[in-house]
């Protein structure tokens, strides 16, 4: 195998790669850094918002600002969403072991590969850009502006996009956001889009046309499945709101009235299309996650996946019917009561593939071996926290009751406990179980657990009491909020504080396990034959090309 | 091992007794303190959703409690100690169907009264009265067409100068009047941006949007003072638009729209804002 394994100097080999592996982990370090810096967002976030008043989100004079608190949502929103979940997920994990698991050399098309990835980087760079451009910090009086007014948050930040990542018109038109941080925000998700269309059209071709002898639909594993589904989701999805956002960009700047109403366009035509991607954007998030936890737990139970089938097409009908509910996230708007009805009713059957999921992972549990390593303690509190945030998108899947919680931090609440809890649990569980294949350095398990409980206990102090906040009526999206609210406010941020304490020794643990980790063996974690899948079959790390010999699946 | 389960079964109690907890109900008109449940209902429509949120919270509470007891199971009886060998089952098409067909039963028996409730708030009795929402950026115009079409703007209080009984990031300048026993029916609308009207206590949201009218209605069945507050990003102030409305007797709402007459009689009416808007759009 030596032969083979020369690998391309540092500059060629980082910046101009085409092996998948790499790209899974430029896209994985990709994720870590927008990661920390969508985290930081919400720690300001949270650290406003532990007592009533306004204390940190202060414009340039010292005031109150609220449009600085409203970039914040929402670059809070687009980098979790597009930059760290999106490329954590299906980037990284994708990259690194669609292929190792089909028994596949690479992915189909190498180049694709590299390009989606590279678009990345622009697009994160445009949003962050956003937000800073016009800054009272770069101007060249600032020292005097300092001596003058003191130094405040709002120095660093320019008028931005404030917009919550919906980008909704008017507000996302010129009359709400006259400045060019929106058309730079819309750029940003041009380029995202781009790099997730290629890499959902390279994710497929590589599944349908690339799998080992005897690797049938039917015997991949189910990590595959869920980025299989995924890929469909996106090339489906995005171009809409690729058109969408499209249409905004010309109604920002050449005169066009698709969402102007004063020229006879329609804001809720926004809306439509925008969710028309947006549902299945959560499902997007979701399914590889699925995935993650499906490998984990059949791992670490030592039983096979039970109802392997069941759980295949689940995750395909998540799929199909994720892209006919997309107006539950409307019923304020106005739409006839008819159509309400429909969007519950198609709303509440997503329960039925998500509970037989659920109770898939149970039963693939019971009658096992469970041995507690890190990675399977993350699948435990994803199942668990993904049930909780799963009930309550039943309860607002009801357009009788929903009105009474939209945009409220009932809905916050609901969809961190899924994407937040949820998602990037599964982000979390994947990188421990595959960190030593990957890197070919083990973390140490002890670090790992205690990662573990510090972010259990602290993102659930976040959520759980944004459920009450929500009952009780505090609307989303606020920078300050009514006295009553604040009890559960302190709770709240104190557990971002504990939350935002693990993160830091989770890069921590990363930066040990990297310089210092134990060299594992290529089946670290004894992965038995019934829940085996090809990349434990490989060294860690693997060679730089691998199946010399391709594999065959009995 | 054991320690680790012993934490995990006690985490996953504390989840189930904090649910537990947010069944008991709150009593004041507005949010309160640690609170744990809906400010309470004021009309017909809150009724009947709070009523099917409670049924709702009772099933949702069993969900998450038989899965956490499902998981307690796994964790305690299959651990490695416990269990060293592994079964090798993987299907069994029965428990499978089961897991299937139970959940669509649920969800039956959820939908039912959901939608009735869906259509029974939709569908407004005889409206006895009309009031004219509209969002600005970042304050509220109400017109009420139906008394002589008094018309006013509702800013909410400063910080500084609030007075006593008023309430920081609630209270407004001018107060919505309505009476109570009486249908009312909402017309909402927007003059720039979308905005959206709520009274959590009336069971009442609905967006305000630019040159589109929505209708809603709600019959207030308790005397009261009750607060709201915009609900769609709109812009900077988002935070500082509340509503106010005082609830009163059928008797004290004619007094008050005779003093009204007088009071707003100056008050330039809202339209002109909305041309403004439209010239704003075609500059």
């Amino acid at each position: 195998m030596g032969d083979h394994d020369h690998k391309p100097g540092f500059f060629t080999r980082w910046f101009m790669s085409t092996n998948h592996k790499d790209i899974g982990t430029l896209y994985i370090i990709f994720a870590i850094i927008a990661g920390v810096i969508g985290g930081l967002f919400s720690f300001i976030m949270r650290l406003e918002l532990q007592e009533p008043g306004v204390q940190y989100i202060l414009d340039s004079a010292g005031n109150p600002d609220g449009n600085l608190w409203n970039v914040f949502i929402t670059a809070h929103g687009l980098i979790m969403v597009f930059f760290v979940v999106m490329p954590g997920l299906i980037g990284g994990f994708g990259n690194w072991f669609v292929p190792l698991m089909i028994g596949a050399p690479d992915m189909a098309f190498p180049r694709l590969n590299n390009i989606s990835f590279w678009l990345l980087v622009p697009s994160f760079l445009l949003l962050v850009l956003s937000a800073l451009i016009g800054a009272e910090v770069f101007d060249s009086d600032y020292m005097k502006h300092i001596e003058e007014n003191g130094i405040h948050l709002g120095d660093f930040f320019g008028p931005g996009a404030g917009t919550g990542w919906t980008v909704y018109p008017p507000l996302s038109s010129t009359l709400g956001h006259p400045g060019m941080a929106v058309d730079m925000a819309i750029f940003s998700l041009h380029l995202a889009g781009a790099s997730s269309i290629l890499g959902a059209a390279n994710f497929i071709t590589t599944i349908f046309n690339m799998r080992a002898p005897g690797m049938t639909l039917h015997k991949m594993p189910l990590f595959v499945w869920s980025i299989l589904v995924t890929a469909f989701l996106l090339v489906l999805a995005v171009p809409v709101l690729g058109g969408a956002i499209t249409m905004l960009l010309t109604d920002r700047n050449f005169g066009t009235h698709f969402f102007n109403p004063e020229g006879g366009g329609d804001p809720i035509l926004f809306q439509h299309l925008f969710w028309f991607f947006g549902h299945p954007e959560v499902y997007i998030i979701i399914l590889p996650a699925f995935g993650v936890i499906s490998q984990i737990v059949s791992t670490f139970s030592q039983r096979p996946v039970f109802g392997y089938l069941g759980m295949a097409y689940a995750m395909v009908s998540i799929g199909f019917v994720g892209f006919v509910v997309w107006a539950h996230h409307m019923y304020t708007v106005g739409m006839d009561v008819d159509t309400r009805a429909y969007f519950t009713a198609a709303t509440l059957i997503i329960a039925v593939p998500t509970g037989v999921k659920i109770f898939s992972w149970i039963a693939t549990m019971w009658g096992g071996s469970i041995r507690f390593a890190t990675p399977m303690l993350w699948a435990i509190g994803f199942i668990f926290l993904f049930t909780l945030g799963g009930v309550t998108g039943v309860v607002l899947a009801n357009g009788s009751v929903s009105p009474l919680f939209h945009d409220t931090y009932y809905v916050v609440a609901h969809f961190h406990y899924t994407l937040s809890l949820g998602a990037v649990f599964a982000l979390f569980a994947g990188f421990y179980y595959w960190c030593g294949k990957m890197f070919g350095r083990q973390y140490p398990e002890w670090m790992g657990q205690i990662h573990f409980w510090i972010t259990f206990i602290g993102v659930n102090l976040i959520f759980f009491p944004q459920h009450f906040l929500g009952l009780q009526g505090m609307p989303r999206r606020y920078i300050d909020y009514p006295d009553a609210y604040e009890g559960w406010n302190a709770v709240s941020s104190y557990g971002a504080y504990l939350t935002g304490l693990g993160t830091l020794w989770f890069i921590f643990v990363v930066l040990y396990t990297m310089t210092r980790g134990k060299k594992p063996s290529g089946n670290y974690w004894d992965v038995p034959p019934q829940s085996f899948t090809l990349e434990w079959s490989l060294p860690s790390p693997p060679p730089f090309h691998q199946f010399d010999i391709q594999p065959k699946v009995k | 091992m054991k320690i680790q389960n012993r934490i995990l079964a006690i985490i996953f109690t504390c989840f189930g007794s904090l649910i537990m907890f947010s069944l008991i109900p709150a009593l004041a008109n507005e949010p309160v303190n640690w609170g744990l449940t809906f400010q309470p209902s004021a009309s017909s429509s809150a009724e009947r959703i709070h009523e099917f949120h409670n049924m709702l919270l009772y099933i949702i509470s069993a969900i998450v409690g038989f899965v956490l007891l499902l998981l307690s199971i796994v964790i305690l009886r299959f651990n490695k100690k416990a269990n060293k060998t592994p079964s090798n089952v993987t299907h069994n098409v029965l428990l499978e169907i089961v897991w299937t067909v139970i959940p669509i039963v649920i969800l039956i028996i959820i939908a039912v009264p959901s939608f009735k409730i869906l259509y029974q708030n939709d569908k407004i009795a005889e409206p006895e009265m009309t009031l004219k929402v509209t969002g600005y950026q970042w304050y509220w115009g109400y017109e009420y067409p139906d008394q002589g079409g008094i018309n006013f703007l509702s800013y909410m209080v400063k910080d500084e100068e609030i007075k006593d009984g008023q309430k920081r990031l609630l209270s407004t300048d001018n107060v919505v009047v309505l009476p109570i026993e009486t249908n009312i029916a909402l017309l909402v609308t927007a003059a720039d941006v979308i905005h959206a009207w709520t009274i959590p206590a009336f069971g009442v949201k609905i967006d305000a949007v630019p040159f589109r009218t929505n209708e809603t209605w709600f019959r207030i069945n308790k005397p009261g003072v009750y607060y709201g507050q915009c609900s769609e990003i709109c812009g900077k102030d988002h935070t500082y638009m509340p509503i106010e409305v005082h609830a009163v007797t059928k008797e004290e709402f004619r007094a008050w729209v005779a003093r009204a007459k007088v009071e707003f009689a100056s008050h330039d009416s809202s339209e002109d804002k909305t041309l403004e808007y439209a010239q704003l759009g075609n500059k």
